[in-house]
């Protein structure tokens, strides 16, 4: 083919690509779903979030700053201490590792997208809208004000808090379930949509980091959760799981809360270690060392941090038996650390360092981390933290862990990818004196705290006495504050109005080696001009040639011949490409599904439940009209030519498709809810002598063997007509899958209608005990999954009668049997749990 | 607002050198005066010692690292310093610290006794009650009196929310926690006045719940005790009207006063307010001002406390209880 052929055709392919991958104008921006928009909007809002925690944090300074001081009252103290753990934790820490994973993580695979965009932007509007309900309420002096952990009974009791207590439950519940979307979104994302022959032993660091983070979102979200349902069962209903006086314990909320809370702190120090994981081999111009090191470093800090969490109850009188072995579990979790830290040392060690201000600020959360790290070994000392314990001590403690291990690398990020995604880069000059701003005003306003607490400053007072050696500490602290909001300050003032002074930056500014760094400088809307393949993990490194071959076409899928948004599906180890995903495009579906579940959780905390179910089947029919629209899309063709002579399939079912490892991994997530509520369950079992209860009668309370019996048998039978449907459809006998599906409904409407007989015709009041409540709220949970599988069946029916769900075109029924796989899983658990086990007991 | 002033060695305002070492305070576990606490603060020091000396080589290798112009360091060796510094290192030095700080455990809450003390923690005081061995029980609140020498025994419970009992000079925490009793114990090494804390959030006025400690000799402890026990003195004249209007305004619905009407379980017992070296639970100082303050603004003084303000009561009225309660010695 001649030159001036071939560059037209080019021409033509990128023309076509941009038109496909065009970020709408006007109103319409807001329909956006691609990676590129709603991770900005994400990374933005979770930063205007870290800005306001930090206004809150001022004020608490403010009022600490001298003694008896009273410029705010108790109540606002406390509700700004609350909200500022709250936001820090729930809507900066955490979403702001989603936001710039979903900025980041297509460029660094070379995919397009990520493989359900509208998920993303579902959990975008989520996020916003909960974030927003939770941190407005301040201004109605109704915010939450019983700290960031909300110890029952002080928040259970209607009496001792107001609405403030359901804003944070309903509130956060809310923003959790877009956190675990965006964790299955991003899990997914980097299983199967990296490049070809980008092994998994080959991918970005970051990559794993995502992994192993997304994975432990689903294993450590659920159990708050599942806490969050219990507590507003008690304080709406009455349900005592946590009333001491019938039957509950305050301290099973402590291991829910916990179990969430450690993980917690490595969800979020995690990806920024990530980030320094990027920027090191960058400015040591070598590769890193020990990349399986730092891999089973991150996989083994992810497995400990689960076994932790009794290291916050150190002091509500443990038997000694347990504080030993949490305390062992503690310092061990510092051996990965370690190893993570020494990794980077020695890839500095090993290459030649260049200066820059992403490394500045490495540097600083290195100094900063390792002794926040070394306090923590301090306090993972069971007698110390007697002592330490809710002591300004802790404060200082976490704060070195989180500043040095999650803020300053997150800045140092913020240096390092300014360029890619704003086209521009910060100044060096400003950024040394946010750094040291930041560095010295963190290190001012913290390190005293150390001392202030040994001396015996409590946490969260909002006064205190003069005189007793706590002023001087106070008020040197507060002044550190001030000088760090200052960095933080002209470090926004930088990154939104210093910039606009400045060129463009050239295309890979820093010499980086990995894929994100590919595109030209700015990008196009559609990412990389074509989807390379890859053999090593720093590919600009080894093979100088590969933009050309990129920007020229002449890798996989660089055109959008069908004017259809498409991306690469691979194996999961070795990726071998599988399929060209079509992903949707732009659509306003996700905010309006996402205003009407967040209306749900707004008009509960109200008590407004009518209204609250009304909006609950608009939020239903709405995600089911998305859905329809905008998954399991038939194909106008059954493969396509992706390039370099390889066709790939366009539809793919199964353990093949991305939506069979969506819906895997969220059950995942859900099994995890459902177990802590079992662990509820038996944890009551272990606080009680007799168990379950004796009722008035003197016999054992309890549902009976019959119903429960009865709901077991129609729950299997459920399954097995699913199962017995999915055979049919993939016979080609659309008669029987039908029939089946009618089968599972009727089955499952028998099933679940029978478990809540049990407990009803037993007589099992859930507010006199927290046995009854216990008992129903499995059954409800249990209940509830049949309900909402009877959903999914109607909906495979009426793609089944809509010829959206044939012999060929079977995604639908795949997923839909999967989940039940994990619903029959749930109700066989559960029966067994309240109908049998009191039989042993 | 009063100001809130607390009682025992006064802190005089350190210059900014002393500052960051000084550890002294009626509050401070670096100043320890019990058995637990001077364990507590040994292990801190030696702790603090090897954190340094860990953050400065950590610190150094990684600046040496930056600034290293010269031959880079091999692969291999690269690769041994993580596997030396990064795991076997901190392992080795975690087991020893382990083994020393768990070892304490077992000594640290070694039972006490004979003496035992219940403190039960309630939104914002603290109500207590000694068992001296043999004797009967002894009704006190918001200050401890421990003789020197002798393991207590505390036991600690809670009838409304969690609080947390900490006298940092004595020794660690223990939670309060409704539906459990827990124990510590606290074995007070020399005399003196300290102050203790709630240190578990326990609503809004959780920072004006604290209590005072007075560490005596055991026979100075026997003889207080005894006085302890014993009902209210008997009236002088002049406070009759501070009595009366006590008991009129129904204040002994809430508070006992030993040897008076006034039999209220509600609030803290009153029969000995005059001994205390302060009211509110640790937050004023003891004078007729302040005990006057506090009935008439309790709810501006501390907010969320139960008890109402009375501040529709005539002032002389106040003033008559304030004296009154000031003759409870």
């Amino acid at each position: 083919m001649p030159d001036s052929e071939d560059a037209a055709r080019r021409k033509a392919q990128e023309a076509r690509l941009e038109k496909t991958w065009e970020t709408p104008s006007g109103w319409r921006y807001w329909s956006a779903v691609n990676n590129t928009e709603v991770g900005l909007w994400y990374t933005a809002t979770s930063f205007l979030f870290f800005l306001f925690a930090g206004a809150l944090a001022l004020l608490v300074r403010a009022q600490l700053a001298v003694p008896d001081n009273d410029l705010i009252s108790a109540s606002l103290y406390n509700q700004a201490f609350t909200l500022h753990g709250t936001a820090m934790m729930f809507l900066f820490a955490v979403p702001i590792f989603e936001a710039v994973a979903i900025l980041l993580l297509p460029t660094m695979l070379a995919a397009r997208d990520l493989p359900f965009p509208r998920l993303s932007a579902y959990g975008y509007w989520c996020f916003l809208i909960g974030g927003v309900f939770v941190m407005g309420s301040i201004f109605f002096n109704a915010a939450p004000d019983a700290g960031w952990f909300m110890y029952p009974p002080l928040t259970t009791d209607p009496k001792l808090t107001g609405i403030g207590a359901d804003i944070w439950l309903l509130g956060l519940s809310f923003i959790e379930v877009a956190s675990i979307a965006a964790a299955v979104e991003l899990i997914v994302g980097v299983l199967k949509c990296r490049p070809p022959g980008m092994r998994i032993n080959t991918m970005p660091l970051y990559c794993w980091y995502v992994l192993i983070v997304g994975g432990m979102i689903l294993f450590a979200f659920p159990p708050l959760i599942a806490g969050d349902i219990l507590f507003e069962l008690e304080r709406l209903a009455g349900w005592p799981f946590f009333d001491a006086s019938r039957g509950g314990d305050p301290v099973l909320w402590q291991h829910l809360f916990w179990i969430f809370g450690h993980p917690e702190v490595y969800i979020v120090f995690l990806p920024s270690i990530a980030l320094l994981a990027m920027i090191v081999p960058t400015f040591a111009r070598r590769p890193i060392i020990g990349y399986s090191w730092i891999v089973l470093a991150a996989v083994g800090t992810g497995f400990l941090s689960f076994g932790l969490w009794v290291h916050h109850m150190f002091t509500t009188g443990l038997p000694a038996i347990s504080l030993g072995f949490f305390s062992a579990a503690s310092e061990a979790v510092a051996i990965p650390t370690g190893v993570q830290i020494f990794v980077f040392v020695a890839t500095m060690l090993a290459g030649k360092m260049t200066r820059s201000t992403p490394m500045l600020f490495a540097a600083g959360a290195l100094a900063i981390f390792v002794f926040g790290g070394l306090t923590g070994v301090m306090v993972a000392i069971a007698p110390f933290d007697w002592q330490a314990h809710d002591s300004y001590f802790v404060v200082a403690h976490l704060h070195y862990v989180l500043i040095g291990g999650m803020v300053l690398p997150l800045f140092a990020g913020a240096y390092y990818y300014y360029p890619l995604i704003m086209a521009r880069k910060l100044s060096d000059r400003i950024g040394r004196l946010v750094f040291w701003l930041m560095f010295l005003g963190f290190n001012i306003a913290f390190f005293p705290m150390h001392f202030t607490g040994l001396r015996g400053m409590p946490r969260r007072v909002f006064t205190y006495p003069g005189g007793i050696g706590w002023d001087w500490l106070n008020l040197i602290s507060s002044a550190g504050a001030v000088l760090f909001a200052a960095g933080v300050l002209l470090f926004t003032w930088d990154a939104i109005w210093g910039i606009r002074r400045r060129a463009d930056s050239p295309r890979n500014p820093w010499g980086a080696g990995t894929l994100e760094w590919l595109n030209p400088i700015p990008g196009p809307d559609y990412g990389v001009r074509s989807v390379p393949a890859i053999a090593s993990r720093y590919p600009l490194w080894d093979d100088p040639e590969l933009p050309r071959r990129v920007d020229e076409g002449r890798e996989y899928l660089p055109d959008a011949e069908e004017g259809k948004r498409e991306t690469l599906v691979t194996s999961v180890l070795d990726a071998r490409p599988i399929q060209c995903l079509r992903v949707p495009g732009n659509s306003f579906m996700p905010m309006i599904a996402a205003v009407l579940t967040g209306a749900v959780f707004i008009l509960t905390t109200f008590h407004l439940y009518w209204t609250g179910l009304a909006f609950g089947v608009a939020a239903i029919l709405s995600i089911l009209a998305w859905l329809w629209r905008g998954t399991a899309m038939v194909p106008e063709k059954h493969e396509k030519d992706i390039g370099r002579g390889v066709r790939l399939p366009l539809y793919a079912s199964g353990i093949r498709s991305v939506g069979w490892w969506a819906m895997f991994i969220t059950m995942t997530g859900d099994m995890t809810a459902f177990a802590s509520l079992v662990f509820s369950y038996f944890y009551f079992w272990t606080i009680h002598p007799v168990f379950p209860p004796l009722d008035a009668a003197g016999l054992p309370m309890g549902p009976g063997l019959l119903w429960p019996g009865v709901a077991l048998l129609a729950a299997l039978g459920a399954w097995g007509a699913m199962l017995w449907a999915r055979a049919r459809n993939t016979a080609g006998q659309a008669g029987g899958l039908r029939l089946g599906l009618l089968a599972a409904v009727l089955l499952a409407l028998a099933s679940g209608g029978a478990m809540l007989m049990g407990p009803w015709a037993n007589g099992l009041e859930p507010t006199t005990h927290a046995y009854p409540a216990a008992v129903w709220v499995l059954l409800g949970w249990a209940a509830l999954h049949l309900a909402v599988g009877v959903i999914m069946t109607l909906y495979a029916l009426a793609r089944s009668l809509a010829g959206k769900l044939t012999r060929e075109h079977d995604i639908d029924i795949h997923n839909v049997v999967l989940y039940w796989h994990f619903a029959a899983i749930t109700a066989v658990v559960t029966l067994a749990t309240v109908a049998l086990f009191p039989l042993l007991a | 607002m009063e100001q809130r002033t607390v009682t025992g060695r006064a802190m005089r305002a350190m210059p900014l050198a002393g500052l960051l070492t000084g550890c002294g305070g009626v509050q401070s576990a670096l100043d320890p005066a019990g058995f637990e606490a001077e364990q507590v603060a040994r292990l801190f020091w030696a702790m603090l010692i090897a954190s340094g000396v860990i953050w400065v080589l950590v610190l150094g290798l990684a600046s040496y690292a930056a600034r290293r112009r010269g031959q880079p360091w091999s692969q291999q060796g690269a690769s041994r310093l993580i596997v030396w510094a990064g795991a076997v290192v901190p392992t080795l030095l975690l087991a020893v610290l382990l083994f020393y700080g768990l070892r304490l455990m077992p000594e640290l809450r070694a039972p006490g006794g004979p003496l035992r003390v219940h403190v039960e923690g309630e939104q914002f005081w603290w109500r207590v009650r000694y068992h001296p061995p043999g004797g009967a029980p002894v009704e006190s609140a918001n200050a401890l009196v421990l003789p020197v020498g002798q393991r207590v025994e505390f036991s600690l419970s809670t009838r409304d929310v969690i609080h947390s009992f900490w006298v940092p000079a004595l020794g660690g925490k223990m939670d309060m926690i409704p539906g459990r009793t827990n124990r510590l114990v606290l074995e007070p090494t020399r005399t003196g006045e300290f102050r203790g804390a709630c240190a578990e959030l326990c609503g809004a006025s959780h920072a004006l719940m604290a209590f005072t400690v007075r560490v005596v000799e055991p026979a100075e402890f026997e003889a207080w005790l005894a006085r302890e026990a014993a009902p209210a003195a008997a009236v002088e004249p002049a406070a009759q009207a501070g009595e009366a209007a006590f008991l009129a305004n129904g204040c002994g619905a809430c508070h006992s006063v030993r040897g008076t009407a006034a039999r209220g379980d509600i609030g803290p017992d009153l029969t000995h307010l005059a001994s205390r070296p302060t009211i509110g639970a640790g937050i004023l100082e003891n004078s007729a001002e302040n005990r006057a303050a506090f009935i008439a603004r309790v709810d501006q003084i501390k907010p969320s406390a139960r008890m109402p303000a009375y501040g529709t009561l005539p002032e002389t009225e106040i003033a008559a209880i304030a004296a009154w309660l000031g003759t409870l010695r």
